[in-house]
């Protein structure tokens, strides 16, 4: 019983996080929201049973991430007083049913029966660890990580180089 | 009703609602910073359903491996797109999408 109140707990803690990063009319609040979106998606992945994607979600989505978007919300302008007023109310007026949306899906969504036939009844990883997964299973993707990583970091020089010669 | 169907039923409805709101504010927002936070956010729901597929089917280490590669892909295209919004803006003096006339041609 308190398993299922956690449960569901959780599930609308990451719905309003969600709701919110995207309502809010300051970038900066919205960087913060998906912060704590990310905290509490942490949170179900140690429920799952999965944590050291856990730990790399907080880490990564729940710092790094978030930096990220500060430091470039930092370099952008700030929008004045008048602006600012005027961009809260076309968001109100946007994103006011969204919640209404949000909580008829999910209410219309627990009234279906899903096929749950593929649920194994007692999750058994079959002897796999992480480590071994990574290494002998899917060592293709650690090459594409690498890759990906490097041309990330190639590509954020070459765009964010100081041109002379305009 | 047991353990993995209730896990199966309200993550699930999670991982939707999560998306409907990434798509929402994807598809409304003319900031090209939001639209990214956005992206962040359907990236946050196929990663919940990723792990909750692995603990569905018993395969939890395969999710796991999945899930930790999907956060370094997307943490490499928030880096890139950022720079990109940047640069856009040094060259404009604005990150908005309806007004970015320069990229014709």
């Amino acid at each position: 019983m308190l398993d299922t109140v956690l449960v569901i707990l959780l599930t609308a803690l990451l719905a309003i996080g969600a709701l919110l990063t995207a309502m809010t009319s300051r970038l900066l609040r919205a960087a913060i929201m998906l912060a704590v979106t990310s905290a509490v998606l942490t949170a179900i992945m140690f429920r799952l049973n999965a944590p050291l994607a856990a730990v790399f979600e907080l880490s990564v989505c729940a710092g790094l991430v978030p930096a990220i978007f500060i430091s470039a919300i930092g370099l952008t302008r700030r929008l004045d007083p008048e602006g600012l007023k005027a961009r809260f109310k076309d968001r109100i007026k946007r994103y006011w049913f969204l919640p209404v949306i949000l909580v008829a899906v999910a209410a219309g969504l627990s009234q279906i029966h899903f096929v749950t036939d593929f649920i194994v009844s007692a999750p058994d990883s079959a002897g796999e660890t992480v480590q071994t997964v990574f290494w002998n299973t899917r060592p293709l993707d650690l090459l594409g990580q690498v890759a990906a990583l490097l041309a990330a970091a190639f590509a954020v020089v070459v765009l964010l180089k100081e041109t002379t010669n305009d | 009703m047991t353990e993995a169907v209730l896990l199966f039923t309200v993550f699930g409805i999670g991982v939707i609602l999560t998306a409907i709101v990434g798509f929402y504010c994807l598809l409304t927002t003319k900031s090209l910073i939001r639209a990214l936070i956005a992206v962040e956010i359907l990236a946050k729901a196929v990663t919940l359903l990723i792990v909750l597929c692995g603990y569905l089917t018993g395969r939890m280490a395969l999710a796991q491996t999945l899930a930790i590669t999907l956060i370094i892909i997307e943490v490499a295209i928030v880096v890139v797109a950022i720079s990109v919004v940047l640069a856009l803006f040094k060259q404009d003096g604005d990150a908005d999408a309806t007004t970015m006339r320069t990229l014709k041609g």
